[in-house]
Order: structure tokens, then sequence, then C-alpha cells
């Protein structure tokens, strides 16, 4: 083949990765800019502020909760250098149903979560079942910051810098049998503490799931921060997932239990509506939602009222690194 | 009561009132209070409010009927172009916030969409009600044939709902949609028990 495609194995870099030369080369200048007091003017351009995210090293904390220190990632695709979201967005505009349907009830109400103790249990099919404390979670892995691109189905973005690291990690550490095909994720459901627990909007616990190459994958991160410090409550603290080419979603929250499989899991959302929200929810333009296109999206805090919306990437823009996941599936059929 | 109802001011400031939540929004929006995605509020509100007002005008008839106070109907036909003008909105910030104003887009969009179609549907009825709405409309058109017309707004606040419905469908969260769902549904039960009698 003379055209090389993700498909027979050649994996590119997305062109929002790929630093500029004149940007590449000018870094040092940069930082020298940087010192002597004169960033305003630098920071004027795409180009630059793009060297400045090559070159920061980490997101600056917003003070407001616990820092939690962490690395650089190196895994592939890990690092976007996109403007982050502000973090007052991304702690004010979260769907978190157990703590209402309106997207600031979760800031507002979610203050009850009791976040210690914390104990993940891993159940089902794998050599060594267990039951991890937080605090051994914590340390199992080095944490790193990755920022991603986070897309919700409803049709608006955010750049979210996590702390974390691989799932793969905790995965490889539990043996999974070679019959667990599926991983279900599990997630905290208190009445006591979450007020919309006993209401009818979803069949609580909220379950997600992933098939076991996915949950393998790299960028398939177990977080616990995010701009630096520990998550917000409203965020899914003290333990998320994050799949960053899926809808957001499927990114589970304050994880209790993840349990191994054979069969699919049957998740929140497919159950609630499953001509709406398919089992694999990677985010796809060509694929609309029954109710509205998914070709674009609102970046939030970025795109002006008037601002056209921009184009939705497929897989969320990291088809280089899962597209091969899904090579030869229908993905209208299996969405 | 029916005094300030009929005070000279009385329409006037009822016209200021219902421009409020109109004021709100501009302000709301200039000052970057309507949180983190302001599309979405804006679209929100203007929906909310034309359901507001539907609810409203659809209560003159039978608060008129119940209190007695004939002086109530003077403000039906103002709050009647109030439904209309939230929905102007509501469809604006469809078209311009959500579908950038691509008109190719937009028209591909609402038979695709049954939600949307059903609000695009609600939107063209009222704009029917709207141009019908001044004294001459009414007397070219004969005063039976002109009620009978009118009598659309009904089948507008059964598909205001269903549109509604559909819009939360996928999210299971019903609570405003009763809410709204059952005001109408009162007003209307109410015009059907009065009318048997």
């Amino acid at each position: 083949m003379l055209i090389k495609t993700s498909r027979n194995g050649f994996f590119h870099a997305v062109s929002s990765e790929i630093t500029p030369q004149h940007v590449y080369a000018g870094r040092r200048d940069l930082i020298k800019l940087l010192a002597s007091g004169v960033a305003g003017v630098a920071l004027a351009s795409m180009a630059e502020r793009q060297a400045l995210a090559q070159t920061a090293v980490l997101t600056p904390r917003p003070g407001k909760l616990a820092a939690l220190a962490s690395v650089k990632s190196t895994v592939a695709g890990a690092r976007t250098v996109e403007k982050v979201t502000d973090y007052k967005d991304a702690s004010s505009y979260n769907n978190f149903y157990e703590f209402g349907t309106d997207k600031s009830e979760p800031e507002r109400n979610a203050h009850t979560l009791k976040t210690r103790p914390w104990a993940i249990t891993i159940e089902g099919l794998v050599k060594k079942p267990a039951t991890f404390a937080l605090e051994d979670l914590l340390k199992l892995s080095a944490q790193e910051e990755r920022v991603y691109r986070l897309r919700c189905v409803e049709g608006w973005s955010m750049v979210i810098p996590w702390v974390g690291y691989s799932l793969s990690a905790l995965i490889k550490k539990v043996e999974p049998l070679g019959a667990a095909k599926y991983v279900e994720f599990v997630t905290l459901a208190d009445p006591k503490t979450m007020p919309y627990v006993s209401s009818h909007v979803l069949d609580w616990p909220y379950v997600e799931g992933l098939r076991m190459d996915e949950a393998m994958h790299p960028l398939t991160l177990l977080s616990f921060g995010m701009y630096g410090e520990v998550l917000p409550n409203q965020n899914g603290a003290p333990v998320r997932l994050v799949v960053p080419w899926k809808y957001g979603f499927k990114s589970a929250k304050s994880l209790v239990k993840i349990r191994f499989t054979e069969q699919p899991p049957a998740t929140a959302w497919s159950k609630a509506a499953w001509r709406e929200y398919g089992f694999f929810s990677n985010v796809n333009p060509n694929v609309d939602h029954p109710r509205w296109s998914q070709a674009s999206e609102r970046r939030i805090g970025e795109d002006g009222l008037f601002t056209r919306k921009r184009k939705t990437l497929l897989f969320n823009g990291y088809e280089a690194q899962v597209g091969q996941l899904y090579a030869g599936m229908d993905l209208k059929k299996f969405f | 009561m029916k005094t300030l109802l009929l005070h000279r001011f009385a329409k006037p400031l009822a016209f200021v009132l219902a421009l409020l939540p109109f004021a709100w929004m501009l302000l709301a929006a200039s000052t970057h209070q309507l949180g983190a995605n302001p599309a979405q509020a804006l679209s929100r509100a203007t929906g909310d409010w034309t359901l507001r007002f539907l609810c409203l005008v659809l209560a003159v008839t039978p608060l008129r009927v119940i209190t007695g106070t004939a002086a109530l109907a003077r403000f039906r036909r103002m709050l009647g172009l109030f439904v209309y003008f939230y929905a102007v909105l509501h469809l604006m910030s469809y078209a311009w916030f959500d579908m950038g104003f691509d008109l190719m887009a937009i028209s591909k969009d609402i038979p695709k969409r049954p939600f949307i179609l059903v609000g695009f549907s609600t939107f063209v009825l009222l704009t029917a009600l709207a141009l019908t709405s001044f004294n001459r409309a009414i007397k070219t058109l004969g005063s039976k044939r002109w009620q009978l017309l009118h009598k659309l707004i009904y089948v507008v606040a059964g598909l205001a709902i269903l549109h509604f419905f559909w819009m939360r469908a996928g999210k299971n969260n019903f609570a405003e949609v009763y809410v709204y769902g059952s005001v109408l549904g009162l007003l209307l039960a109410w015009r059907l028990g009065s009318g048997r009698k």
C-alpha cells in the first residue's frame, strides 16, 4: 500500500500535537521573554501559546483543595496543547446526577460526599480479587498529569488536566482471567449523602463498562485529581475513570467496585435509553444522537455565543491512539 | 382591583413586567452571569419563559370567569404576543447559537429530529396566531372563523409540552415537564368542563 493509514499500521501524530518548526526553534527565546517579564506580548499568538504548553511543567494549581503531586505523562496523546478550561467552569458545570440533574447542582450539593475512608473492591473474573484502600491506590503507580479533551454527549467540550495513572496498572495487579472480556465500573450510590439516589432518574448505582482492550489502553485513566489538586467532590472524588475518546458519561465518578465479566455490563445510560446511548459511546461526529447532531461542539469558556461551534473529531481526536481498537467495526451499528 | 386593571398605566406596566425576563437575559449575558455554557442557558431560559407566558395567557379566561373580572381580558392579546416574543427568541437561540445560522443545516436538522420538528411546528402555528392578532384581522376573518383559528392555542400548548417532554426524555428528567403539563392540563380541563355547562 502506497497510501498509509491507521488501518495498515501507520500511526501519525495529529496535527495539533506537532509543534511548528519556528516555534520549536524559538522556544528558548520564549523562555527568555518569560523570564524578562514581557510574557504578555509573547502570549498573544497561538503558536507561542502552544510553545508555552510544551515547555511549561504542569498546569498551575487553583489553590482550592489539597495538592496532588504528579509528573508530566509520556503516554502518546496524553498532553494536548490546547488551552486548558478554567477551573471554575470545570468544577461548576457538571453532570453528576446523584447530586442533581441541573449542571450547577453537583457543585452546590456534593459537599455531603464522604471521600474518606474509601476503597475500591475488585471482583469477578480475576486471579487476585482484592479491596484496595484509597491510600494504597494513590501509591500504586506514579501519578501523572494528563491534559485530555473531554467531549460531553450533550455537545460541549472542555480541556482538563487530570492527575492519575493508566487503569492498566491496577488491572495488571489483579491478573484478570482469560475469560474476562469486559470491565464493569460500579459507583457509589449512598442515599444518605446523595440526594438524587432516591429519585428514579436513573437505575442506581450508576454503572459503566469497557471492553477489556479499552480498559487496558494506556490513555484510559484512573484519576484522583485535576489541576494539580485532589478531585473536587462534584468531579467524582476521590477516584474516577477518564476515557478521553468516549463521551463524558462513560467516565464514571466516585468508583467503589471494578468487576471483570464475560458479558458486556448493562450500563446506566443504555438501560435508561438504549436507543440513544450505546455501550461503546465513542465520540463520533458521523453518528448523530437521535435528538441532536454530534458533528460539532462548543468549547466551554472559549467559544462565544456567536462563534460557530467547532468540528468534533472522530474518537475525540484520539484516532491515532485508539483507532485500531475498532478496526473493521461498523461504528454506526456499535455506537 | 377592577379600577387598578382599568388604570391607564396598567397595560404599559404589564408590558414592562413581561419584558423583565428578556432584560435579565441581556444583562446576564453581557455580565457573564450565565455560567459555563451561556448558549445553553439562553436556550433554556427562552424556552422556559415561552411556556410560562403560555400558562399565563391560558389562565386569563378561567380567571376572568371565575373571579368575574372582565377587565382581565384587556391583557390577553398582549400576553399572547409575549408567548410569541419568547418563542421567537427561543427559535433564534437554536438557529444562531446551535446552528450558526446555517440555513441549509437548519433545514436538514428540523425534519430529522422529531423533538425539533415539533418545536418548529409549534412556532409556525404561533406565527399564524400572531399574524392574525390585530383588530383588522378579526374583522377580515369574521369573528367565528377567527375564534376557530385561535383555538389552535390549545394545539400549541399540547405540542409545546410534547417538545419539552422529548427534550427531557433522554435524561429521564420529567419533574418540570409534569409541572407545566399539569398547569396547562388544568387550564384546558377547566375549559372542557365549563363548555359542557
